[in-house]
């Protein structure tokens, strides 16, 4: 009665994306890699490897966000603006109270962001993406106004940022000393803590979790704002790698976050996934807009495309989950 | 008569609530009349018509995230069309415009009914796709209006100083569309899918037909939201204004229930002038735009974890 | 088998259907002739609503035909059913909540004069068209759906399980309509759990066991017996095997006491205990209360009414982890609402071990092998397909949520009919393992909708009838048909 019996071409190939997602995600990112060197020939180098890492860390972090929040079903909207904040008040606090002060108010703003997320999703059951975009908007507002009131003391970068950024060390670029531990944390917790796997139990059926005794409210609380201070982490590594301290810093990363998770194999409904695969899906996502940019594909574009992406991976996961 | 009332007791109560908050904004400000009813109403008109839209469609068990990305499609293609275009035209543009609302709406619905991906994950995705297609469009605001559009909308109506035309505009819109469709076996279709979906299949009611209908109205709203957006400014907008959260908040605060069935549009619009009234009172109160901007934000919030709530408890009798 | 109406209105014969790995349909035939009632009966699991939904049109048969007045149906959906002069009237109304009675007649297209007239024939005469249904009670609702389907003058209507939620004297103007359709040459499939409704009105009655039609007989003085007969199979005889006496009883408070428990609409006044060592098994036809009593023991739904003790200290759950915490541990019936599909065997037994926020840090790998190992050996699951718990055979899959609570430590197990659709080689592994979770002290409450097994598995078993306990009975007088007459209500100590 297992279900061995004569698989589909379609059915196998499901079991080897579910089963083995990293497979098929590197195949395509060194065909990506092949093309863009067939279009560009001699763009392929250490520089440029190091230069795709580079971009591809913070939007990586980011999409560690939106990683455990699909675990679960869920989606976190807000992470550019948790992102923002965080960059923008270091920047701005730094000169007056200096540089760690100013780096433990902006991680708790992020984290205040990701309580109120919390509390809407956790105990009132609002659905994630509303209550994330609700989030963003205010906090965008309380942004726009501290950013009235406040300023008028000048901009401070922190040094530590810009060398964590920008800086290289052996032609690989520094943030990696931020994302490798990061990366093992969470493939780590994912599997080996009982919070990461209750994600992944919650995102698989949330009825039996809660008949096995799971508190359904607390793993969503801590959650949510457990992403927003990843978000907050990645804003002051975004600060040291943009080097400038705008209102909109982070936002364009919202939807390129949502789409590496789920290019990376991670179910938007829940339960699948992981963290290794997104890392993938966030190269691939970086190749694939320098792509773009080099055959001059507008903003536009890239949205459509982006869009298009999110729709037919899912789309394409009903079908193979539905099959095997 | 009773049941009326009774049947509508929150609409009535949003009526006063309007009429309360109008009058203290005559309290705040003394000079108010009818220029500032007219400003009211049309700040307000793009937001009433997301509003509408995103009613439908949660009325018949759904929810359109894409709605304000479809608006600034709209308002792009006709203000790009309309830059130089005679009066007849820009007649025609029009026309076309809301022929692609419906086309967007029904797209976004068609792909709900055949993917079987639930409907919040693919007008997520349609929100970039037509977010990118206005861009590809106008990829800055520009584009322009045809002057006797921009004049429907403003000022008053001639004989009524006091009547705003765009409330007019938008009375006159929203009962031409959806009267004749309220009354008709399509609105209680549209009330039953998002009601009872079980049901109402075994009741003989087409349920994937009827949502891509929902979805194709919910478009057509969302292409007047968008060209109300055009007659406004006079250019159009490739940056879709923060329409989704409001029309989702206005939705709650009118009475339409999120998960379906129950609750109309007079509610809704209703929620949209109180919450728009709410920030001209703050303005007028010198508060800074920002920090109004943080308020209503707060009151939408707080009003959409107030109507999750009463939809969790409506679920587990 | 008498012949069949050669001028039937509706004739299915040899109707089959499979899903995935369960026959749930072999070869069922039911024929209705004109101005016949004729009652659909089958225990649990019979297949009986396979059987509605098949001839309904929401199921397409794998094998046979249904024809209607001689063509073969090709109603594909509930609106082409009506067309065909079919009409269901299911056992949850279906009505829009949200709109009003007229409005759900013009929804279907059903004009309002006739409406009025039966709704006013079945004792409602009172009733607004423009009250909203949700603000009905259900028995109103189960009178207005009838009507709505009498005034669509239907050539075959199909009640199913119609009287359940309905007072006496509606069943009765019920019953009286549904005959004088039948009289005035319509046809009536009525399927129902109740014999003294089927005796007053039934022309014939076809019996499904096991996905079979296994007998048609004409309702007559004594029938009841012959059917319950049917119901069981002929190998009543051979299947009995030795019941255990029941054990003495522990004078301590029992692990477990029902008092005057009601929750929702079907569980109305449950009152049992349960010792440790014992093994009680609950046994009731379809919907007659036994989930809401199993959801509520489990913490998943909040009692009305009366109380839950546990080792003599009452208890109340808000939450599944409250029961767990006071041992009570659930295995549901539908494995879907028991199981994380996409995740391991392993995830899935090791869940319970993790839910406390304190146990939220690093997992101690070796020490959950170990339970796991250990779950996992107790039940001899085949972890061939261990990498997800959707590719591996029903019976293993409940294996895996049983072994779940053998990892985290039996004190209370609710089982809820926990070798439905599973292979007899699990089903006498679950046995033993019952046994086996008692003789080390557990208690274990038992539902099953296999009479067979209360003798199997069982020390006692209450018996329950319309949301109340009607009997309990030892397992060594628990042969099948004293068991099937129960719960029937066929007993005597509470009317039928």
């Amino acid at each position: 009665m297992t279900m061995t019996a004569t698989p589909t071409p379609l059915a196998r190939l499901g079991r080897v994306m579910v089963d083995r997602p990293l497979v098929p995600l590197i195949g395509l990112l060194i065909l990506l890699v092949a093309i863009l060197a067939i279009l560009n020939p001699g763009v392929l180098s250490m520089f440029w490897a190091g230069n795709t890492l580079k971009i591809a860390i913070p939007l990586a972090m980011l999409a560690a966000c939106q990683t455990l929040t699909m675990l679960t079903g869920g989606i976190d909207l807000s992470v550019g603006t948790a992102a923002t904040i965080a960059a923008y008040l270091t920047a701005t606090l730094a000169p007056l109270i200096g540089v760690p002060p100013a780096i433990a108010v902006a991680l708790a703003a992020a984290v205040v962001i990701g309580l109120v997320n919390g509390f809407g999703i956790a105990i009132c059951r609002v659905h994630p993406l509303i209550m994330t975009l609700g989030t963003a908007l205010i906090a965008t507002g309380c942004l726009l106004v501290y950013q009235r009131y406040v300023i008028a003391t000048g901009v401070l970068i922190p040094e530590a940022l810009l060398w964590l950024g920008t800086g290289r060390t052996w032609g690989l670029p520094n943030s990696l000393v931020l994302f490798i531990p990061f990366a093992a944390l969470v493939i780590w917790a994912q599997r080996r803590s009982g919070f990461g796997r209750l994600l992944y139990a919650i995102g698989a059926n949330e009825a039996a979790a809660r008949l096995s005794g799971v508190r359904v409210w607390q793993v969503h609380l801590t959650l949510y704002t457990l992403s927003s201070l990843i978000a907050g982490v990645t804003g002051l590594l975004y600060l040291g790698q943009i080097k400038t301290a705008s209102l909109s810093l982070a936002l364009p990363l919202d939807l390129p976050s949502v789409a590496a998770a789920v290019i990376g194999g991670t179910s938007i409904f829940g339960g699948r996934g992981g963290y290794g695969g997104t890392i993938v899906g966030a190269l691939i996502l970086t190749v694939l807009t320098s792509m773009l940019t080099l055959m001059q594909i507008p903003e536009g574009g890239r949205r459509i495309l982006f869009g298009l992406i999110i729709l037919a991976v899912t789309a394409l996961f009903i079908r193979l989950t539905e099959r095997s | 008569m009773r049941r009326w009332i009774e049947a509508n007791t929150w609409t009535l109560g949003l009526a006063v609530l309007l009429a309360v908050l109008l009058l203290a904004t005559k309290l705040i400000q003394p000079g108010f009349g009818a220029s500032g009813l007219d400003s009211l109403a049309r700040a307000a008109l793009p937001f009433a018509l997301a509003t509408v839209g995103m009613a439908i469609v949660v009325i018949a068990g759904g929810i359109d995230l894409s709605i304000a990305a479809m608006m600034a499609v709209a308002s792009v293609t006709g203000a790009v069309l309309m830059d130089g275009a005679s009066d007849g035209q820009s007649l025609l543009i029009v026309v076309g415009v809301l022929l692609l609302g419906l086309l967007m709406g029904a797209v976004n619905g068609a792909l709900i009914v055949l993917s079987r991906v639930p409907d919040i994950v693919v007008t997520l995705a349609m929100l970039f796709v037509w977010q990118g297609v206005a861009l590809l469009i106008l990829n800055a605001p520009g584009g322009g209006a045809a002057p006797w559009l921009r004049a429907m909308v403003a000022g008053g109506l001639l004989g009524m100083d006091w009547l705003p035309r765009g409330i007019v505009f938008l009375a006159v819109v929203t009962a031409a569309i959806w009267l004749p469709i309220r009354r008709s076996r399509l609105g209680l279709r549209l009330y039953a899918i998002g009601s009872d979906p079980l049901a109402a299949f075994r009741s003989g009611v087409p349920v994937g037909q009827t949502r891509i209908i929902a979805y194709a109205l919910c478009g057509l709203f969302a292409a007047l939201g968008g060209l109300s957006v055009t007659m406004g400014t006079g250019i159009g907008e490739p940056i879709p204004g923060p329409y989704l959260l409001a029309s989702v908040a206005a939705v709650v605060l009118g009475g339409v229930v999120l998960g379906g069935g129950r609750g109309g549009l007079l509610g809704p619009i209703l929620a949209v002038f109180i919450l728009r009234t709410v920030r001209m009172d703050l303005t007028l109160l010198s508060v800074d735009p920002n920090v109004a901007a943080i308020v209503e934000g707060t009151i939408m919030v707080a009003v959409v974890m107030f109507g999750a709530v009463v939809a969790t408890r409506g679920r587990k009798p | 088998m008498p012949d069949a109406p050669s001028d039937a209105v509706l004739d299915a014969t040899g109707v089959a259907k499979r899903f995935g790995a369960v026959q749930a349909l072999k070869n069922a035939s039911l024929q209705v002739g004109a101005g016949q009632v004729v009652a659909l009966m089958g225990a649990n699991g019979a297949g009986k609503s396979t059987f509605v939904k098949i001839l309904t049109g929401v199921l397409k048969p794998d094998a046979g035909h249904v024809r209607i007045r001689g063509r073969d149906s090709t109603v594909s959906n509930p609106a082409g059913a009506r067309k065909w002069g079919l009409v269901p009237v299911y056992q949850e109304p279906s009505l829009i909540p949200d709109l009003s009675v007229a409005d759900n007649l013009r929804l279907g297209d059903t004009a309002m004069a006739p409406f009025r007239h039966w709704v006013s024939e079945l004792g409602l005469p009172d009733l607004d068209p423009d009250a909203l249904i949700r603000s009905l009670p259900l028995a109103s609702l189960r009178i207005v759906d009838l009507a709505r389907a009498l005034a669509i003058e239907p050539d075959v209507l199909l009640l199913d399980e119609l009287t359940a939620a309905l007072p006496t004297d509606l069943v009765e103007r019920v019953l009286r309509v549904v005959r004088a359709q039948a009289d005035a040459g319509r046809s009536v499939i009525y399927i129902s759990h109740r014999f003294t409704e089927i005796a007053a009105i039934c022309d014939r009655a076809t019996v499904l066991r096991d996905g079979l039609t296994v007998g048609d007989v004409k309702i007559e003085p004594g029938i009841e017996e012959r059917i319950v007969e049917m119901m069981l199979g002929g190998s009543v005889a051979a299947a009995v095997t030795e019941g255990r006496t029941a054990r003495p009883l522990a004078a301590a408070p029992p692990r477990l006491s029902v008092k005057g428990l009601k929750t929702g609409t079907r569980l109305t006044d449950v009152s049992f205990d349960l010792h440790r060592g014992e093994v009680l098994g609950v046994v009731a036809l379809e919907g007659q209360g036994q989930d809401e009593l199993f959801d509520t023991l489990a913490g998943n739904r909040k009692a009305s009414a009366g109380t839950v003790e546990v080792d003599g200290s009452p208890r109340t759950f808000s939450h599944p982890a409250d029961a767990i915490a006071a041992g009570l541990t659930l295995v549901p019936g539908d494995r879907a609402h028991a199981l994380l599909m996409s995740r391991s065997v392993r995830e899935n037994i090791a869940i319970p071990l993790l839910a406390r926020f304190r146990n939220w840090g690093a997992i101690r790998m070796g020490e959950e092998a170990a339970k796991v190992a250990h779950a996992i050996e107790t039940l001899q699951i085949d972890t061939r397909a261990q990498g997800e718990v959707r590719r591996l055979s029903g019976g293993n899959q409940q294996k895996v949520t049983i072994a779940r609570w053998i990892a985290k430590g039996v004190q209370t197990l609710l089982l809820f009919d926990p070798t439905r659709g599973i292979d007899i080689r699990t089903k006498r592994q679950i046995y033993s393992l019952v046994r086996d979770l008692a003789d080390q002290g557990a208690a274990v409450l038992f539902y099953t909708s296999e009479l067979a097994e209360v003798r199997l598995a069982c020390d006692r078993a209450v018996v329950i009838f319309n949301g109340r306990v009607v009997d309990v009975i030892d397992a060594k007088d628990a042969d099948e048909a004293t068991l099937m007459r129960a719960a029937y209500g066929l007993t005597g100590k509470v009317p039928a």
